[in-house]
């Protein structure tokens, strides 16, 4: 052990300081802080003024051991990257939280970050105690394990996952302070499973085989109709995410994962697929997940998540420094891939195409990059996605224009960050 | 994928043609999984179509559905379908077009099979699954009279639910997206 007193006093300065100031200040201070009060709280700013550096204490002690813990953990100092609840919600078994965006590099989320939208809580399942079912119009009825699931050819994609009721409620007014309250039921995985197609023709589609009733083990018993198109296109039995086995709320030991289609569609703990010549008008296609309309009619099995961007940094909650700042985001399409993304820092006066992060895969999140020096006064930052079907993300006035103020799902509008004199950055409508 | 591709994939499979199965045997199957007959899935086949397919054996009155509410849902719907905390049920016609629309049972669903589904299925919310056959078919009709859908003295059965005319049968339209710009 080295004795404290022989420690540096830049180095007992720093632990103090993080104790102090948390994470969300040592970020600030590190990317968008302004200010000397905090600017001067800086290590390193302080050995820049003029004070020799001291030596760390990490250099004189031994750190921890292997295993500690066996099942690595985030770092304590990033403890409030985390995911928050949505206030709309009368219960927490019936509810949602939010992938914190703004905090997120890359293109991956981390299992344990990945949004949660359940019906009635979390089950816990055995994986050995676990069945599927497939039954109705199949020649061949079966039951599987997932011993049996798992034996199948397999396949890995990434994809991303996006509840139709992410933006919701920026419907009428800009309502979430940060990307991760307006743009979190959102998050992307590789994830790995058989194709439903496969399985499917292991029972034997019989004559008159149109949708799909996929039913969760959870107990809100998830029900929705998926078309047989889907299930014989793209759609994936799903065991893993993200290299291990899924996350007990992403559907442990097995979920539907239907590429670019709603999220509630990507029904967890799945347990029974009934196959049908029609639909079957569950609670969740029909009272919920329709887009009611200005005129009082509402539509129905609005299925693909269209193109949608959005700027994380700089984003709501965030305080500009003057000088260079990238501008970072993510952009996605529930049709294909995203063909090019053009970014405002003038409110849609002007537009820069914004360069993309490889890989740029179909019904996948896009990580897209925009250099850009701020000068001072205010702006407004906004993000428009371009697909390759060529679909161009709508403001939010020509969405409202078709749809009207009483839609609630399925808001892929441009977000509009406003940046105010002082570098505050706030949610706006525009 | 374009329709006339989709239609091809399926019909291979119709075909036992060995669509997109490069191993496995003759017929392009893995040999994975177990036969098992309808009967054997009966507990867990409980979804019900709006044509009545899937209704189970029973029959419950508004006046049995009303002693089962007040028991089981009205601690969460309010005493009168009003809502709060939970979902409103009742109320709300005339509104889906207002600045305030209210999408209730009475207001929005489109089908009355689907709310004996939906209760059937997860209520009471604390105890889901845990309403018998009759007592489903009693609650669905309370709620459904508490909507002036359905009489008073009106019974539900396998047979008369799914002819319930619901209010808003035809407010649906098809997805028509792509609609904006």
């Amino acid at each position: 052990m080295v004795p404290k007193a022989s420690l540096g006093r830049a180095a007992g300065e720093l632990d103090a300081s993080r104790t102090r100031l948390g994470r969300r200040s040592w970020l600030k201070r590190t990317a968008f802080a302004a200010g000397t009060a905090v600017a001067s709280g800086s290590l390193v700013a302080r050995g820049a003024a003029g004070a020799p550096l001291g030596v760390p204490e990490t250099v004189r002690k031994l750190g921890n051991p292997i295993l500690s813990p066996e099942y690595g953990l985030p770092s304590p100092h990033e403890s409030e990257v985390v995911r928050r609840p949505t206030d709309l919600t009368p219960t927490q078994y019936s509810s949602w939280s939010f992938t914190p965006l703004q905090d997120l590099d890359g293109i991956i989320t981390p299992n344990g970050l990945v949004f949660e939208r359940h019906h009635g809580g979390v089950p816990d399942i055995a994986p050995d105690a676990h069945r599927l079912v497939l039954h109705g119009l199949v020649k061949r009825p079966l039951l599987f394990t997932m011993d049996d699931l798992v034996r199948f050819p397999s396949v890995s994609r990434f994809h991303f996952l996006e509840c139709s009721g992410n933006g919701s409620a920026e419907w009428k007014e800009p309502r979430g302070k940060t990307a991760q309250l307006t743009h979190g039921l959102l998050s992307c995985c590789e994830w790995t499973g058989v194709p439903l197609a496969t399985v499917l023709g292991e029972a034997g589609l019989a004559p008159g085989a149109k949708w799909l009733l996929a039913e969760g083990g959870d107990a809100a018993a998830m029900t929705r109709s998926i078309p047989i198109e889907k299930a014989l296109d793209d759609a994936l039995l799903v065991y893993a995410q993200n290299g291990e086995r899924l996350r007990p709320e992403q559907g442990y030991p097995l979920r539907l994962l239907l590429p670019g289609f709603e999220g509630n569609m990507n029904v967890k703990w799945l347990r029974r697929i009934k196959v049908g010549d029609r639909p079957f008008y569950s609670r969740e296609e029909t009272s919920k997940y329709t887009d009611l309309l200005g005129d009082g009619r509402a539509r129905e099995f609005s299925f693909v998540m269209e193109a949608k961007s959005v700027i994380t940094r700089p984003s709501g909650g965030a305080k500009l420094r003057k000088g260079f700042n990238e501008i970072r985001g993510l952009a996605w399409s529930g049709r294909g891939r995203i063909a090019r993304v053009d970014v405002s820092v003038d409110g849609s006066k002007s537009w820069q195409r914004a360069s993309l992060d490889q890989p740029v895969l179909a019904k996948c999140l896009t990580r897209f990059r925009l250099p850009w020096t701020w000068q001072g006064g205010p702006g407004l930052l906004q993000s428009r996605a371009i697909d390759d079907t060529g679909y161009v993300q709508p403001s939010r006035s020509q969405l409202v224009a078709v749809r009207g103020l009483n839609s609630y799902y399925h808001n892929n509008s441009i977000q509009s960050w406003q940046v105010a004199a002082g570098g505050e950055v706030t949610n706006v409508h525009a | 994928m374009s329709t006339r591709k989709w239609q091809a994939a399926g019909l291979a499979l119709l075909l036992g043609a060995g669509w997109a199965f490069p191993a496995g045997n003759a017929e392009g199957r893995y040999g994975l999984g177990h036969a098992i007959a309808e009967e054997d899935v009966v507990s867990w086949n409980i979804d019900v179509r709006p044509d009545g397919a899937g209704l189970p054996p029973g029959r419950g009155t508004v006046a049995q559905g009303k002693e089962v509410y007040l028991a089981k849902c009205s601690t969460c719907h309010g005493e009168n379908g009003e809502g709060s905390p939970m979902d409103r049920l009742v109320g709300g016609a005339g509104t889906l077009a207002s600045d305030k629309p209210v999408k209730t049972v009475g207001s929005y669903w489109p089908y009355a099979t689907t709310l004996f589904d939906y209760v059937r299925r997860t209520m009471p919310f604390t105890d889901p699954q845990g309403l018998g056959a009759d007592e489903t078919y009693a609650v669905t009709a309370y709620v459904l009279f508490l909507n002036g859908i359905v009489q008073e003295t009106t019974a539900l059965d396998a047979r008369t639910l799914p002819a319930v005319a619901m209010p808003n049968r035809g407010g649906f339209l098809p997805d028509a997206r792509p609609d904006a710009p």
